[in-house]
C-alpha cells in the first residue's frame, strides 16, 4: 500500500511540501491530485468538488506539472516547449509564443534561448523551462515532483529562491514533493512529513516542525541542529546594533580613542567605503598605519533586517571575537552585535513564539482540500 | 574478361538504354515493386510497432512473429505463392512484404519503447491525449531509429525484388535471370550492378529524409 488513509487540507495560495524518505508515498500522493494515480478509495476535493467529476485531461490542464529532470520535449525549441499547454488549449501559434516569451522572462531565462533546443541548456536552465511550461496556461494549482533534485546545490538554491519569488508574484497553490528536509523547510508554508507506508507523521508550518516534532520519527528525519535551523525563522531586524566600535582604516588617534570604551574589547576596522576589514584590540591600532593582514577575521557579515538570527549567530560564531558584523544591502557596515545580544534576542523570540501559540492554519478563499485513502 | 569489363560492356551498349527491356524502364519497374512492397510493409509494421511500443504490450509476441518471419526464405515463399496463386504481382509482393515487416515492426517497437519516459510523463501530466503523446512526443524522438528500420527494410526489398523476374515479371531481376539463362554474363553483371547502385541510392534517399524529418534537437542529442 503506497498511501494509507491520508487526510490533508492543502491551503490555498501557498506552498505545501510533502516530504519523507523514499517509499513513503509522497510522489503517489502528488500524482493522485492530477489523477496520474487513481486512489482505490477515498476522495480528493478541489475547491470542494470531487476531482473525479471532471474529465481527466481537463483536470490536468488546470494544474501545472513539473517533474525531476524537467521532462522537456527534446525535438521542440524552448519556446515551443513552454507553449505546449496553451497550444493544447487551442491558442493560436503567435499568441502562445508571446505568452511563452513572457514566461521565459518570469522564470529568469534569457530571451536568446527561445530558439534553442533542450540539449543546449544546462540542467538548471532546463528546470526553469519546466517551471515556465507548467505556468504557461496560468493554472491555479502547480504540482512539483522533486523538481530540483537533479541539479547541483548552488543551482538548486538559485531555483528555490526563484520559486519563492515567483510564488510571491503569482500566488499559486503549490504542492511540492521532495526528500530533502532542508528544501521542505525553506520552501514550505506548510510541511507534511510522511513515513513509510503512506502515513502522515506531522503536518505543520516548518517553524513548528522544528520546535515541536510530533514524534521520534519526525525528530530523527529533521536531523541535527534543529535549534540552530529554527533561527532561520527569526528576523534579525530586532537586534540592537552597536555603531560605536567601528573605525575607518584611516582614523586618527583621537578618533580611535573616542570609540575605545571599557565595555568594547574590540574595534571593527572598515575601509574608507565602510566595508569591513577586520577586528583589532584598541591598543594594537596604530593610527595611519593599520596592517590589514594582522586584523582578526570578522566571519561572515549578515544583512541586517534581511537575514535571520541564524545568519547573525553564524557570523558571531565565525569570528574569534564573538561579535557579528551587520551590513546593509551594499555590504557597508551598519553596526556590530555580540553573541550575548544575539542570545538574548533568541530567548525573547522564543518567548514571543510561545505567546503567539499555534495560530496558524486560518486560510480563506478557494481551497484545495484533499482527502486520500489508498 | 573481368567483372569491370562486363560492366563497361553492358552499360556502353546503346541497345540496353532503350525500349521495354531498356535500363530506364527496368529501373522504374524495380523501383515500382520496391515502393509498393515497402508501402504495404510500412502500412502494417508502423502502426502495429507504434501502438505496441506505446502501450508496452505484446512485445514478446512481436519478437516471436518477427523471428519466424525472418526465418522464411523469400525465394521459397515466392515459389509457394506462385504454386498457390499463379502468376501475377501478388505472389511477388507477399514474400517482399514478409521480408520487410520484421525490421520495420521490431525497430519501431524498440524505438518507441526506448523513448525517455520523463517527457511522456510530463505530457500526460499536462493533460495531453494518448494519441497526441504518441504522435507528438514519442514519434519525433523515436524517428531516427524508426527511419533506420525502414531503411534496412528498403535495402532488403531492393535487393530481393529481383525474384520478381522468376515469375515472369519485370524489374532488374530480368537481366540477371535472362542473362543466366542465355549465358550472357555481361547482362548478369550489369543487372547486379544496377541493383547495387539502386541500393546505394536508397541509402542516400534515407539520409536525406532523416536530415529533413528529424528535429535538430533530436539529431544532436541522440
Amino acid at each position: 500500500m503506497a498511501v494509507d488513509r491520508l487526510s490533508l487540507e492543502i491551503p490555498d495560495r501557498s506552498i505545501t511540501v510533502l516530504v519523507g524518505p523514499s517509499g513513503c508515498g509522497k510522489t503517489t500522493t502528488l500524482r493522485m491530485i492530477n489523477r496520474m494515480v487513481e486512489p482505490s478509495e477515498g476522495t480528493i476535493l478541489l475547491d470542494g468538488v470531487d476531482i473525479q467529476k471532471q474529465p481527466v485531461n481537463t483536470l490536468r490542464r488546470s494544474m501545472g506539472y513539473v517533474i525531476q529532470n524537467a521532462g522537456l520535449f527534446q525535438h521542440r525549441t524552448i519556446i515551443d516547449n513552454i507553449a505546449t499547454v496553451p497550444r493544447m488549449l487551442g491558442w493560436g501559434k503567435e499568441k502562445a509564443r508571446e505568452r511563452a516569451r513572457e514566461l521565459m522572462e518570469r522564470v529568469g531565462l534569457d530571451a536568446s534561448l527561445a530558439k534553442r533546443y533542450p540539449y543546449q541548456l544546462s540542467g538548471g536552465q532546463q528546470q526553469r523551462v519546466g517551471v515556465a511550461r507548467a505556468l504557461a496556461a496560468d493554472p491555479p494549482v502547480l504540482l512539483m515532483d522533486e523538481p530540483f533534485s537533479a541539479v547541483d546545490p548552488v543551482v538548486r538554491k538559485g531555483l528555490q529562491d526563484e520559486l519563492l519569488r515567483i510564488q510571491e508574484e503569482l500566488g499559486k497553490t503549490i504542492v511540492f514533493v521532495t526528500h530533502d528536509i532542508d528544501e521542505a523547510i525553506k520552501l514550505g508554508t506548510m510541511v507534511a512529513v510522511m513515513r513509510t507506508g503512506g502515513k502522515l507523521a506531522q503536518f505543520a508550518p516548518p517553524d513548528e516542525l522544528l520546535s515541536a516534532p510530533a514524534d521520534a520519527f519526525v525528530e530523527d528525519f529533521l536531523g541535527t541542529d534543529r535549534g540552530i535551523r529554527r533561527l532561520s525563522f527569526f528576523a534579525s531586524a530586532g537586534l540592537e546594533l552597536k555603531t560605536a566600535p567601528v573605525v575607518a582604516v584611516d582614523a586618527t588617534a583621537e578618533q580611535i580613542a573616542a570609540v575605545s570604551t571599557p565595555d568594547v574589547p574590540y574595534l571593527l576596522v572598515t575601509d574608507p567605503e565602510g566595508k569591513p576589514l577586520g577586528w583589532s584590540e584598541p591598543d594594537d591600532l596604530t593610527p595611519g598605519d593599520v596592517v590589514t593582514e594582522r586584523l582578526l577575521p570578522y566571519g561572515r557579515p549578515f544583512e541586517h533586517g534581511e537575514e535571520s538570527l541564524r545568519a547573525a549567530l553564524d557570523g558571531a560564531v565565525l569570528s574569534p571575537t564573538g561579535w557579528a558584523v551587520a551590513v546593509d544591502g551594499t555590504g557597508r557596515v551598519v553596526g556590530v552585535v555580540s553573541q550575548q545580544t544575539i542570545g538574548e534576542a533568541i530567548r525573547s523570540a522564543h518567548a514571543e513564539g510561545h505567546r503567539a501559540g499555534h495560530q496558524t492554519g486560518h486560510h480563506t478563499g478557494r481551497r484545495t482540500d484533499e482527502k486520500v485513502a489508498g | 574478361m573481368n567483372v569491370l569489363s562486363f560492366v563497361n560492356a553492358f552499360f556502353s551498349d546503346s541497345a540496353h538504354w532503350h525500349g521495354y527491356d531498356g535500363i530506364p524502364h527496368r529501373v522504374l519497374e524495380h523501383i515500382g515493386y520496391s515502393l509498393m512492397a515497402l508501402g504495404i510493409a510500412a502500412a502494417i509494421g508502423l502502426p502495429v510497432g507504434l501502438l505496441t511500443g506505446h502501450t508496452g504490450r505484446g512485445g514478446n509476441t512481436l519478437a516471436f512473429i518477427a523471428t519466424a518471419a525472418r526465418a522464411l526464405p523469400s525465394f521459397g515463399l515466392l515459389v509457394l505463392m506462385f504454386v498457390l496463386l499463379g502468376l501475377g504481382l501478388l505472389p511477388v509482393m507477399i514474400p517482399l512484404v514478409v521480408l520487410a515487416i520484421p525490421p520495420i515492426l521490431v525497430t519501431t517497437y524498440e524505438a518507441v519503447r526506448s523513448v525517455d519516459p520523463s517527457p511522456v510523463d510530463a505530457a500526460r501530466g499536462m493533460g495531453m491525449q494518448e494519441s497526441r503523446i504518441l504522435l507528438q512526443v514519442e514519434l519525433p524522438v523515436a524517428l531516427p531509429l524508426i527511419l533506420s528500420g525502414l531503411r534496412s527494410a528498403a535495402i532488403q526489398i531492393v535487393s530481393t525484388a529481383t525474384i520478381a523476374a522468376y515469375v515472369s515479371l519485370g524489374g532488374l531481376g530480368r537481366y540477371i535471370v535472362d542473362g543466366l539463362y542465355q549465358r550472357d554474363y555481361e547482362k548478369v553483371v550489369g543487372g547486379a550492378t544496377l541493383v547495387a547502385v539502386l541500393a546505394l541510392a536508397t541509402l542516400a534517399v534515407f539520409w536525406a529524409v532523416t536530415r529533413l524529418a528529424v528535429s535538430p534537437g533530436v539529431r544532436r542529442s541522440a
